[in-house]
């Protein structure tokens, strides 16, 4: 009976687009949602500074190798605040961690992807920082409170990023020929991946149904699509690339682009851990743990002397 | 030796140990013990980076013949790089690298704050921008060393073992010749020797508080100077080239 009661006041909160914060009561399906949801999206900003961090001791200038830098920078302090918005959930840094190191959490199968050229650098900032805006802009309004302040802060500088990359595109699309070519072999590799980055279709997308509801999520993943496609057609066409989409076609009656059907059996092909870089982001990121074990314990063991001088003293 | 060729080297020597140590920085990028840790190397890799650019970029305008940083950085050769010998140390394990970089920064924070005091504006400048990018390399480093050192017994042993691999490296730090000779009677650059014991300080008083001891004064490597350096220098500076030398027309 109290559960009913308290369910109802949730949904009232949340159809009256009051926040949801740490305290208060939320039921276990939104807890467990979030958390999923959250951690998630924490790691693929952590296990995306890989295919970037691939290009920083090759970068072609010394402003390039700053901006890339700082930007991986951005990218795992924005690991560091969606962690700690997941935390506030009843589960620590840690354990999700270990649910990564696990496969009990996933990661966006973009990362999955190597990067080959500069030009993925531009590639990956333009098209996969990109769509990240679009979903992300969306989740500033989503309900749990840190969460979607988590979103403001970041949203800020992944804009940034999306101009950085496309202005690593726009420079090699008039560029030498090969840098051209760079450019287009990028755009290539990465659309049909970059516009999966937004899951399966509505019609087959389970999880969608309680997240609307309780307004996690606040747009379909059709819609979230739709949106990053007609943004970013207008920008290829300014640099002189083709997005490699024959049925991609300007549709007046809608008022968006038409686009091809994209290639499912990769999607889930890349999500169920057989894309070209899955074990290799994961091993690497195990590594790293690893590597680190007797670092963390180090520091443990050097906090607890401290804390026992000062009880002495 | 005239001075411009002098203060020339001198930028270059100053130049290429922040980008060599910055580029090493920079391959700790998503292999840190945690994420905090991949934050403040990727912070000090920026930091260094940037020391490189303004340095090159007066040495380019020294030389007079329109050279950039990009091309001083990516189109000289190993033997013409000047940077210290444990700059290109490799990374190692993470306290390989805390106690590389604890040695380096408490080397640029001592002439740093010698060379604020330079009579050549620009290294005067220079060196008061680094100071406060240098004090926190230097806190950060000494802190790490301190943990590792006094933290568990397996961090102690592998600290220490780093410190005497790399004791040999630090000669190299303070050695001169005729370009610091020039340089010190114009009041530009600073006699190393008037740094060496406060580096001695620094480092006796942090080896201290980490409980690990200094390794003797054995041989010291030597190369700096005439631009000889290990065989790990060639490698970083042919990854870091790779897309100047393969497409020499293109503009990035
Ligand atoms: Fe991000
Ligand atoms: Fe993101
Ligand atoms: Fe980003």
């Amino acid at each position: 009976m109290e559960d009913i009661k308290k369910l109802e006041e949730f949904q009232a909160k949340i159809d009256a687009e009051i926040k949801i914060e740490p305290k208060d009561w939320m039921p276990e399906d939104y807890r467990k949602h979030l958390q999923r949801q959250i951690s998630q999206h924490a790691h693929s900003e952590v296990i995306g500074m890989q295919p970037e961090g691939n290009w920083i001791s090759r970068a072609p200038s010394l402003r390039a190798k700053v901006v890339l830098l700082a930007k991986i920078q951005d990218e795992a302090g924005h690991g560091q605040y969606l962690y700690s918005a997941a935390e506030t959930l009843g589960k620590s840094r840690d354990e999700y961690i270990e649910e990564l190191q696990t496969e009990k959490a996933k990661y966006s199968s973009i990362f999955n992807y190597p990067t080959l050229t500069w030009a993925d650098m531009g590639a990956v900032g333009w098209l996969v920082d990109g769509a990240a805006i679009v979903n992300q802009v969306s989740l500033q309004r989503t309900s749990y409170g840190p969460y979607s302040r988590a979103m403001v802060r970041i949203c800020k500088e992944e804009s940034f990023h999306q101009r950085q990359g496309y202005e690593i595109m726009a420079h090699m699309a008039n560029g030498t020929p090969e840098q051209k070519a760079m450019a287009q072999d990028a755009l290539n590799r990465f659309w049909w991946p970059s516009i999966m980055m937004f899951g399966p279709h509505d019609s087959d997308s389970p999880n969608t149904g309680n997240a609307v509801k309780w307004k996690i999520k606040r747009e379909t993943n059709d819609e979230l699509r739709q949106k990053f496609i007609d943004k970013t057609v207008q920008q290829a066409e300014v640099i002189g690339l083709t997005i490699p989409d024959p049925d991609l076609k300007w549709n007046e009656e809608k008022g968006h682009y038409d686009f091809g059907e994209m290639d499912w059996e990769e999607f889930w092909r890349v999500v169920k851990g057989n894309g070209p870089c899955n074990k290799q982001r994961l091993n690497h990121h195990k590594k790293a743990h690893q590597d680190g074990a007797w670092v963390r314990e180090a520091a443990l063991a050097y906090a607890a002397k401290q804390k026992e001088k000062q009880l002495v003293a | 030796m005239e001075k411009k060729d002098a203060l020339i080297n001198y930028c270059l020597r100053l130049g290429d140990s922040s980008l060599i140590l910055g580029q090493r920085m920079a391959e700790w990028c998503s292999n840190g013990p945690i994420l905090e840790e991949d934050i403040a190397m990727t912070n000090l890799a920026l930091d260094l980076i940037g020391q490189a650019r303004t340095m090159l970029t007066y040495a380019g305008e020294i030389e007079g013949k329109g050279r950039t940083e990009d091309d001083l950085a990516y189109k000289r050769e190993e033997r013409e790089y000047y940077n210290t010998l444990l700059s290109e140390r490799p990374n190692g394990h993470f306290g390989d690298t805390v106690v590389r970089n604890f040695l380096h920064s408490a080397f640029f924070y001592h002439l740093y704050q010698a060379l604020k005091n330079s009579s050549d504006e620009m290294i005067a400048a220079h060196a008061a921008k680094s100071i406060k990018e240098v004090t926190y390399h230097l806190r950060h480093s000494a802190e790490w060393l301190v943990r590792l050192g006094d933290g568990t017994s397996e961090s102690h042993n592998k600290v220490q073992e780093s410190l005497n691999n790399l004791w040999e490296f630090t000669g190299d730090l303070f050695e001169m010749n005729e370009v610091d000779e020039l340089l010190i009677k114009e009041g530009i650059a600073v006699d190393l020797n008037s740094i060496k014991k406060d580096w001695d300080k620094t480092v006796n008083d942090v080896l201290e508080r980490a409980t690990l001891s200094r390794p003797e004064d054995e041989y010291m490597q030597t190369g700096r100077l005439d631009a000889m350096h290990s065989e790990y220098l060639g490698h970083l500076i042919a990854e870091m080239q790779f897309l100047q030398r393969a497409y020499p027309t293109a503009k990035w």
